[in-house]
């Protein structure tokens, strides 16, 4: 029994001076720019995660990663989908890699994980998706490091209330995935829809993952005129399938990620002539947006997501302030300080950023089409914007005081005053 | 020097290599170390009840849930926890898991085998759906966010410091339960583990003993909990999932279950494969699989049983043809 536990002893020595060995040294030359990338790479989320890497990864093989003069390393982590490991990972880009900035996050609560990393370490972090309105709201002053290049839950909500308000819809049944994301993205549409006249008459709330939405769908109430769906991932697919084949004939609006192109390859039929409302729809017909789809799809062989193109043109910001600087890192202050003034023509349209570090741009509504697009020749379907709402900033027409008054959108606001 | 002796002298070597060796690799390898030994306290704890009781849980991230909520919501609520009383907080962290475990234990102590493994579950997933749902107070999926590491004289902000600080606690865990598993208590628990009818006509009252090592282990867990919040900086309903229970458990197997020791190796290699091998390669998933499918196919008794593996087969030769191949059977 003795020499078993020299022996054991031996496995944990050999065990340390392994991971000693594996120790690596980072260099950094002078004209490098080392920007950290956290998406999730392996578990559920994976395959989005990888959007945003192509997303990103496209702009840098169209510069070959030479931001004016500065030498891009690009250096991609797995936050797995969840915030501590977005934290470790962060910090391991910050302490071990020495980046000058990170990038990235998926979920809301990623983006709230990371937020503090970038204030702690006095680095930059640039959330291209978590979209979390309090980041740059009632929590903005916590995050100095931080600017948003995405776009923020009820941001598209709120015209989009507005335009159902304008289709002359008067009450509405809200359905939508129960967690934080999914109360702003409803409570927006809720206000905007609500302040113009409409009425929300019922909230349902699935749990988030629901895949059998049989026990919801036959308690809608049927005097509704039309029915807001908030899905995320699988939950987009099973939806409308579901309320389709449940012989539902009214009209369907949606979030964003309930119809992004990130889920609208795998759909049906039944879900043409839905509409949903956000930053950026592939089917956008610009030269420009025209040329990122068909870039983007003749190297990864699937139509550009929304989690593609932020990060895209995130690259492309990031590419301009260092070009800007002549090929320098100017710091985390100064960039916020340029980022924040400048205006920047991407695929999804104009883009400036507001006092609060947070994006002005379009918004649009979409309505789910099959047709051809881009001289491709098969009949898909595509998010076709049918209005546009130019510069929109993620208080809409309120005033911002005001807005900032209230509390951030929740399971309870804005209360629910026509759910009987 | 007995056989025990050794042992333990081995483990207080390789704690002061430790101290010795960490510290001076870079910052990422010691917040690795950091979370790996936070953690482990958990692990250590699951082991009173897997390895010395033979209880099965899968509601042990729910104690480390406690204690991590109970340090993010004190800190970030009443800004309580921040300096000395940041000792308090571990206190009542070890309260709050050891009375959580104290009721949970009401509940769950009276099955054994696959139904206990079965209650612990579903009690785990009410703290989960609570960290989730209750958004007023826990922040629901987005979590809290702490924000800077208590002050006392010390200041926990820096991570060397902070690393010492949790070992030291990780050190004196490891020591309590030792002291735990070596006493009358911890002896009469085996003994529960390897036969509870034996125990019970012997005149011990097992459902108490039960009782007692489930509560120890919800108290050690609430610490784990408290550690692990400043550790990580943000408390999640992801720290009280399912998963991260599946995780303790497997890496208690991993290391080896009724070692202790074995708790510490199981997390030092998932968090090194997980956190530090998926910054070098993609394919790491590949790796930890493969470690825990070779580990539960060829070392039933996890890595601390090598030593013991390796001792038998180089004794082996000497055995009749028959009597090698049926050493050879993994038991």
């Amino acid at each position: 029994m003795t020499h078993t536990w020299l022996r054991r002893a031996g496995q944990l020595l050999l065990g340390l001076s392994l991971a000693l060995a594996m120790r690596p040294v980072s260099t950094a030359g002078a004209e490098e720019l080392r920007i950290g990338f956290v998406a999730p790479t392996t578990g559920i989320f994976a395959q989005v995660g990888k959007d945003m890497v192509d997303g990103f990864q496209l702009y840098l093989d169209e510069t070959k990663s030479d931001f004016g003069g500065a030498q891009v390393k690009f250096i991609v982590e797995d936050e797995q989908g969840k915030p501590d490991t977005a934290v470790t990972k962060a910090k391991k880009l910050v302490l071990q890699d020495k980046v000058q900035m990170f990038v990235g996050g998926l979920l809301a609560s990623s983006g709230y994980a990371l937020a503090p990393v970038s204030t702690a370490e006095k680095t930059l972090y640039i959330p291209t998706i978590p979209a979390a309105d309090d980041l740059t709201q009632r929590d903005l002053a916590k995050y100095p490091y931080m600017i948003r290049t995405g776009w923020s839950s009820s941001q598209p909500s709120h015209p989009f209330g507005q335009w159902a308000c304008d289709q002359g819809y008067k009450k509405i049944v809200a359905i939508g995935a129960d967690y934080a994301f999914g109360y702003e993205v409803i409570g927006g549409f809720q206000k905007a829809f609500e302040d113009c006249g409409g009425k929300i008459i019922q909230k349902i709330w699935p749990p988030i993952g629901t895949k059998d939405f049989g026990p919801y769908i036959p308690t809608i109430k049927q005097d509704a005129d039309a029915i807001f769906t908030l899905m995320v991932g699988p939950m987009s697919l099973q939806f409308p399938k579901q309320l389709a084949a449940s012989g539902n004939k009214k009209p369907v609006l949606g979030g964003g990620t309930s119809y992004d192109e990130f889920v609208l390859p795998s759909m049906g039929d039944e879900v043409i002539g839905h509409v949903s409302a956000l930053q950026y729809s592939a089917a956008l017909d610009t030269p420009k947006n025209a040329d990122f789809v068909k870039k983007y799809r003749a190297k990864y062989g699937k139509v550009p997501s929304y989690y593609s193109e932020s990060n895209y043109t995130t690259a492309q910001m990031i590419h301009e302030i260092i070009q800007k600087n002549k090929g320098k890192f100017p710091g985390a202050e100064e960039f916020i300080k340029q980022l924040a003034a400048m205006k920047v023509d991407t695929p999804r349209g104009p883009v400036t950023i507001d006092e609060m570090r947070n994006p002005v741009q379009n918004i649009y509504i979409k309505k789910v089409e099959k047709k051809k697009m881009f001289g491709y020749d098969k009949d898909e379907l595509w998010n076709t914007v049918i209005k546009t709402y130019p510069n929109v900033g993620q208080f809409w027409t309120y005033d911002k005081a005001a807005f900032l008054k209230q509390p951030v959108y929740n399971r309870d606001f804005p209360p629910c005053k026509f759910c009987e | 020097m007995t056989n025990q002796q050794l042992k333990v002298a081995m483990v207080v070597v390789a704690l002061i290599a430790i101290v010795v060796i960490v510290p001076n690799t870079n910052s990422f390898v010691i917040l690795l170390a950091t979370r790996a030994l936070a953690f482990s306290i958990l692990v250590m704890s699951l082991d009173i009840l897997l390895g010395f009781t033979g209880l099965a849980s899968l509601g042990q991230a729910a104690y480390l849930g406690v204690g991590a909520y109970l340090t993010a919501i004190l800190a970030t609520r009443y800004q309580f926890g921040l300096g000395f009383d940041f000792w308090l907080v571990i206190v009542l962290g070890i309260l709050l898991g050891a009375a959580l475990a104290a009721i949970f234990g009401l509940l769950a102590i009276r099955a054994t085998g696959v139904y206990f493994l079965m209650i612990t579950l579903a009690l785990g997933q009410c703290v989960w759906g609570l960290a989730y749902r209750w958004n007023s107070l826990t922040g629901g999926d987005n979590g809290i966010n702490l924000r800077g590491r208590p002050k006392f004289g010390i200041d926990l902000a820096n991570e060397i410091t902070f690393f010492y600080v949790v070992l030291a606690f990780f050190a004196a865990s490891l020591l309590l339960m030792y002291v735990l598993v070596r006493s009358p208590f911890g002896r009469s628990l085996a003994g529960i583990r390897e036969r509870e009818l034996r125990m019970r006509i012997l005149g011990y009252n097992t459902w108490l003993h039960k009782y007692i090592a489930f509560v120890i282990a919800g108290g050690f867990g609430g610490l784990s909990g408290v550690l692990w919040a400043h550790t990580a900086g943000i408390v999640s309903p992801e720290n009280v999932v399912l998963t991260t229970s599946v995780d303790a458990l497997l890496m208690a197997v991993l290391g080896g279950a009724g070692t202790l020791v074995g708790g510490v190796i199981g997390a030092g290699i998932v968090f090194g494969l997980r956190e530090y091998l998926s910054t070098l390669v993609p394919w790491w998933q590949y790796v930890l699989g493969a470690v825990y499918v070779l580990t539960i196919l060829f070392l039933p008794t996890g890595l601390m049983g090598i030593p013991e593996r390796i001792r038998r087969w180089r004794a082996s030769p000497r055995k009749p043809e028959g009597a090698k191949q049926l050493a050879s059977i993994p038991s």
